[in-house]
């Protein structure tokens, strides 16, 4: 039988993986711990580590046979459960953190290197439940070590609660002063939303949502190098033909997310949920989405320029990976978070990139302001109105955005803050100094905006 | 395999020199892996060789295979890969 695919075909897929780093960038297991509800939270936190341990236990294991078996890189596998805040409420206890350290034991015992889904859902406002959870953040995040949190604030068709705004403005600093031995890491696994979505695979604002299964199999793809190499190729191609380099090349890295999730869920004997066509980049030269910006012809990402390039990059990432797979979900687009992507900490850096700049780029990119260092002396309320502000793009324009930023304990502008590893490192950024707290103290909810009219 | 094929593909990277498929096939024959088909080309100033390998009547599990591929390999200079065929398959046909 002659071989079905031409040299070309399968030295690209080789290139791809062994120079360009295409990867599968994460396999997460969603477990709903709803049925894990207990009046004790001492019993509700053991019946999640169980039930975990037994779901996921062949998680890794299975993660890399498929890795051996396809030759594409799996860089992490992880796990998403039910918002805590959800599962935690039925017991008699206002301190869920015993319950975070339980998860984090889960996620050790398995081998996932992060768990997320410490959650509240309080778009619209708070049960006591809601409450306990959130108050508990800044020491579940300090006293574990693979748990990440996430909020939803605001969605399209509740508005924002501002009232939650203001106190996640607190959290974030409460976090950071915690973890200030860490450069403020906690706040690295918080991430704030509007629109959060049920299916996101990618961390730390995995959750496994409401409307999920009782467990299922959700892939992230990567790529950012891919695309890179793609365009470089193409130095004099016109817009169209750009958009076009990119669909394909985001077409070829979908179907590898595909391929791997089927594999997973079959082996796993698990149902199959999403592929995320993301764009995610790492600190590894060569892995960076902000490198694909100035490849298109920018000097630096962050100057003139730099959100119509995205938006190109955005959108044809979405349409050529949607044509790969059965079933497209979570962010699906290109992520640009500050310290996980060496050409944004270069712009940042040399003051190409601003904090105004990120802010206008997260109109058009997947999620929002990602892994962003500001001082440490910010106060809760610029917290609360930054989170307020992105909010809001989020909630006009029917998209998911979130706000991931480190009060970066002792620091101020221009000094750097070390994560290490996926993390990364970021120069803290500067803020406007003038103040918001009158705003952020009114209180009460942005109210759901027109769904016609759109100008 | 887990999966409905067994062929795989290898490739095999590096410098050009003598003994590169006497070599690859003897692992293979070893291992009773039935090669399908050859083909080679260059890829920016390497050569690549790359291979379509059944293991349906394999003797060894593809993970010894791979190894012993790998070990080849590294005696001889070269990267070798083997890959089941699905990974080209879902990327280059719909």
């Amino acid at each position: 039988m002659p071989m079905q695919f031409s040299a070309q075909e399968i030295i690209e897929t080789i290139r791809m993986v062994q120079m360009d780093k295409l990867d599968i960038r994460t396999i997460t297991m969603g477990i709903s711990l709803r049925d894990c509800a207990h009046s004790d939270i001492a019993v509700a936190a053991a019946k999640a580590y169980d039930k975990i341990c037994r779901k996921a236990g062949d998680l890794v294991r299975v993660g890399d046979e498929i890795e051996h078996e396809y030759g594409v890189p799996i860089i992490n596998k992880r796990i998403s459960v039910t918002p805590v805040a959800l599962v935690a409420e039925a017991s008699d206890s206002h301190d869920y953190v015993v319950f975070a350290q339980a998860l984090d034991r889960a996620a050790k015992e398995v081998g996932v290197n992060f768990l997320g889904g410490y959650s509240a859902l309080v778009h619209k406002g708070m049960t006591g439940g809601d409450r306990a959870l959130l108050a508990s953040i800044p020491q579940a995040l300090s006293s574990t070590e693979r748990v990440c949190a996430s909020v939803n604030i605001g969605t399209t068709r509740a508005g924002i609660n501002m009232d939650a705004v203001a106190l996640m403005g607190r959290i974030v600093c409460d976090t950071a002063r915690l973890t200030s031995d860490r450069d403020g890491l906690g706040c690295a696994k918080l991430v704030v939303f509007c629109n959060a979505v049920d299916d996101n695979p990618f961390m730390a604002g995995a959750f496994h949502g409401i409307g999920e299964p009782e467990c299922v199999i959700n892939v992230g793809v990567s790529g950012p190098g891919v695309v890179l190499a793609a365009i470089e190729q193409e130095p004099n191609a016109d817009f169209g033909q750009l958009a076009s380099v990119i669909k394909r090349t985001a077409f070829k890295v979908t179907r590898m997310g595909e391929l791997a999730g089927r594999a997973a869920s079959a082996k796993l004997g698990v149902p199959f949920g999403i592929v995320d066509l993301s764009l995610a980049p790492t600190p590894a030269q060569g892995d960076s989405v902000g490198r694909i910006l100035e490849a298109m012809g920018l000097e630096r990402v962050g100057t003139h320029g730099s959100t119509a390039a995205l938006a190109l990059l955005n959108d044809a990432v979405k349409k050529g990976g949607a044509m790969a797979s059965s079933y497209v979900g979570g962010l699906s687009g290109a992520f640009i978070p500050v310290s996980e992507d060496i050409a944004m900490i270069e712009a940042a850096s040399l003051g190409a990139l601003s904090f105004d700049k990120l802010e206008a780029m997260t109109c058009v990119c997947s999620v929002g302001l990602d892994m962003i260092a500001v001082p440490g002396d910010t106060s809760p309320e610029t917290i609360a109105a930054i989170i307020a502000d992105e909010a809001a793009i989020g909630m006009i324009n029917r998209k998911t955005t979130a706000v991931r930023i480190i009060p970066a304990p002792g620091k101020t502008v221009g000094e750097m803050v070390e994560f290490g590893g996926l993390l990364g490192r970021a120069p803290v950024m500067a803020l406007h100094p003038y103040s918001s707290k009158v705003f952020i103290g009114r209180g009460g909810r942005i109210p759901a905006p027109l769904q016609a009219l759109n100008n | 395999m887990s999966h409905g094929s067994s062929r795989v593909i290898v490739t095999v990277i590096g410098q050009d020199k003598v003994g590169i498929i006497a070599n690859v096939s003897a692992v293979l024959a070893e291992a009773g892996a039935n090669i399908i088909d050859i083909s080679q080309t260059t890829l920016r100033e390497f050569f690549a060789m790359i291979m379509m390998v059944d293991l349906e009547n394999a003797t060894q599990p593809f993970d010894e295979i791979k190894r012993r591929l790998k070990a080849k390999g590294d005696e001889m200079g070269l990267r070798i890969d083997a890959q089941h065929e699905d990974v080209f398959k879902f990327m280059h046909r719909i």
